[in-house]
């Protein structure tokens, strides 16, 4: 099956800055696939890339096999929901849904059929003839979409849709988002720098940073898995420990933590020498019998979650994540805890 | 704002009042003034008798031959002149906007630090008095001038290119004057122009001659429409730039009103009442497009 967008070593340079370093990413059909990364990591960037807003430096861009690196963006079979919407201010929510198919040549009574249909499916069809300005952020925002989505693209690309509305409707359009993703089967590209967006959406994320592509893979993978200390560090809240690997024998790695303790942890190719360990709050218990020992400073109350904020017997700053739940003893500032880690909650960081 | 202080609300109409004594007394005490005295009877030395008369007007529209004693028929002359006028200025808005457009647009997409230089650079030699630069002009563009005798030294022309006392340069003096107040307003509509509108467009398969019709001009139309009145309205009585690169057969409103008030040999109330009509006019023109606009605003 040929790949509903292949980015081969894409680069962009802007005078002597290098914004986007050789890029390669493979995003298939009916894919939602988000780009992720802090500010200035190059996501949008690469989005505006695909999109033909900017032109690239050197690199392959493929929708379908065929190479668009070179086309301007009226020549690309690709929509784009835009950060701030770009609804034009000066026609009605229908002549804006309906734009991309007048500029096609579909005739009048067709394309306003086809835009009724989009705005249905989004849920407004009693704005139709509405001024953008007469809407709500919320309904600005669907509004984009059904017009990215009426000309039917073969790959919608959205750059940071969700950013300018408030957190309830953020998060009925993220349900919402997946929603149409799933029903219309058009590959989304989504571009946020949100990662409960990325993680609760995406049928796979790419983590960016600096340019590069850090690593891809499912929810799941980037989370419980991460590649490198960035990746850990991007995604959710993290332990990182500076630890020695002493020796490495049938895919385990045996370790010593800051402070002595030592540790073993799977590990399939770690190599003898001084490692970032990864070590997720909520994979670890507080258990009497627990052999590594902490002290903790602080407890933050978090409504569903505790955060006992801790340091190890070195120093180095340790956060355990516990459940609010009934049964759980909450630990008291300045005492000695035993922490006890979960088979895998341990994960050696390449870099 | 909601729920603020109330308490200086007494005091509204008492601080307004000076706008309302500028208003009055530089608005609509001066028209008020001139619509009197396109009433009163003209004096020889030049002013006026309080004399009730409809004879401007008369004058204005109607003839009766040579020494007043055929029947009155429709006097050509002024409304020609008003004509002219029209025409003229017509053309110079149509110029400005053609070329004042692209040079907006040009300011308004420089990087934000070099658009003040561009800026500047147009709003320059409008610090020098419009007096002098229009017989700059005139030395610039007559038989002998550079223009005439660089073009016979290329030889491109072998006699000079008769341009003084002509339309044309009537025109290009208008042109000359008024470009900047077509260049200034649309720069401002464009400036504010949000540019991802444009990519939206594009990213609809629309190309860059529809985006440009499609989305471009109606966003900065309200520009355009402020660059074209401030353009028309003072083109349309302009009276250096007839007066000095014209002739008799360019004479514009400008110069016969500006005529009726020198020396001895002035009309006032007939000045007064051609200053009546063209303002007239030019309301007529502005409500015209008011109506359209607000039309076009509620469909």
């Amino acid at each position: 099956m040929t790949a509903a967008v292949h980015l081969q070593d894409v680069v962009k340079r802007y005078g002597s800055v290098t914004a986007i370093h050789g890029v390669s990413l493979t995003i298939a059909d009916n894919e939602f696939f988000t780009l992720l990364g802090p500010s200035g990591c190059g996501k949008t960037t690469l989005l505006r890339m695909i999109a033909g807003f900017e032109a690239v430096t050197a690199g392959e861009i493929r929708l379908f096999g065929d190479d668009i690196a070179r086309l301007d963006p009226n020549h690309r079979p690709v929509n784009t929901v835009f950060q701030h919407y770009a609804l034009f201010p000066h026609m009605s929510v229908i002549d804006n849904v309906a734009f991309g198919l007048k500029m096609q040549g579909i005739d009048l009574a067709a394309r306003r059929t086809r835009a009724g249909k989009m705005l249905e499916m989004v849920h407004l069809s009693h704005f139709a003839d509405r001024m953008p300005a007469q809407l709500s952020g919320g309904q600005q925002q669907r509004v984009a979409l059904a017009r990215a989505l009426a000309p039917a693209p073969k790959v919608l690309l959205l750059d940071e849709p969700l950013s300018a509305l408030d957190l309830k409707l953020r998060q009925a359009m993220r349900v919402e988002l997946k929603t149409l993703q799933q029903e219309t089967g058009i590959t989304f590209i989504f571009v946020t720098h949100d990662q409960e967006e990325a993680l609760t959406m995406s049928d796979r994320i790419a983590v960016m940073s600096e340019g590069r592509v850090q690593q891809v893979g499912s929810a799941r993978d980037i989370y419980e898995t991460p590649d490198n200390r960035f990746v850990a560090d991007f995604i959710g809240e993290t332990n990182l420990l500076e630890v020695d690997v002493h020796s490495v024998t049938d895919g385990r790695a045996s370790m010593t933590l800051p402070g002595g303790h030592p540790l073993t942890c799977p590990s399939a190719s770690a190599t003898p020498g001084r490692h970032a360990l990864s070590i997720r709050p909520e994979r670890v218990t507080i258990a009497a019998t627990g052999e590594l020992k902490a002290t903790v400073d602080r407890v933050v109350y978090l409504g569903t979650d505790l955060q006992v904020l801790s340091r190890l017997a070195d120093g180095s700053p340790f956060t355990i994540r516990l459940q609010n739940a009934a049964r759980t003893t909450i630990p008291e500032a300045g005492a000695t805890i035993g922490l006890h880690l979960e088979e895998g909650a341990a994960r050696l960081l390449a870099d | 704002m909601a729920g603020g202080d109330d308490s200086w609300r007494p005091l509204a109409r008492p601080l307004l009042i000076p706008i309302w004594v500028v208003i009055g007394v530089f608005s609509l005490l001066p028209v008020l003034l001139m619509a009197v005295y396109s009433f009163l009877t003209k004096e020889f030395r030049g002013g006026v008798e309080w004399d009730f008369t409809l004879a401007a007007y008369d004058q204005f529209f109607v003839t009766r031959g040579l020494f007043g004693d055929e029947p009155a028929q429709i006097e050509w002359t002024y409304i020609t002149i008003f004509w002219r006028s029209i025409w003229q200025a017509l053309i110079c808005t149509a110029l400005c906007l053609l070329i004042g457009f692209p040079t907006a647009w040009f300011i308004a997409t420089r990087p934000a630090q070099s658009r003040g230089i561009w800026l500047f650079l147009i709003t320059i030699p409008y610090w020098v008095n419009l007096l002098i630069r229009t017989v700059s002009l005139k030395f610039l563009i007559r038989d002998n001038g550079p223009l005439n005798e660089g073009l016979m030294a290329i030889g491109l022309i072998t006699e000079p290119l008769p341009l003084v006392n002509t339309n044309l340069a009537v025109q290009l003096g208008l042109f000359y004057s008024y470009l900047p107040f077509m260049v200034l307003p649309i720069y401002a509509a464009v400036e504010r122009y949000n540019f991802a509108l444009s990519e939206a467009a594009a990213d609809l398969y629309a190309s860059r001659w529809t985006t440009l019709r499609e989305i471009v001009l109606p966003v900065v139309k309200p520009g355009m429409i402020a660059g074209c009145i401030l353009v028309f309205v003072p083109a349309l009585g302009a009276f250096l730039a007839p007066d000095l690169l014209g002739g008799a057969k360019t004479f514009m409103i400008g110069s016969l009103i500006d005529e009726q008030f020198k020396g001895s040999q002035g009309n006032w109330p007939f000045g007064a009442a051609a200053s009546m009509i063209l303002m007239t006019l030019v309301l007529i023109v502005l409500v015209f497009y008011a109506r359209a606009a607000s039309r076009e605003g509620a469909a």
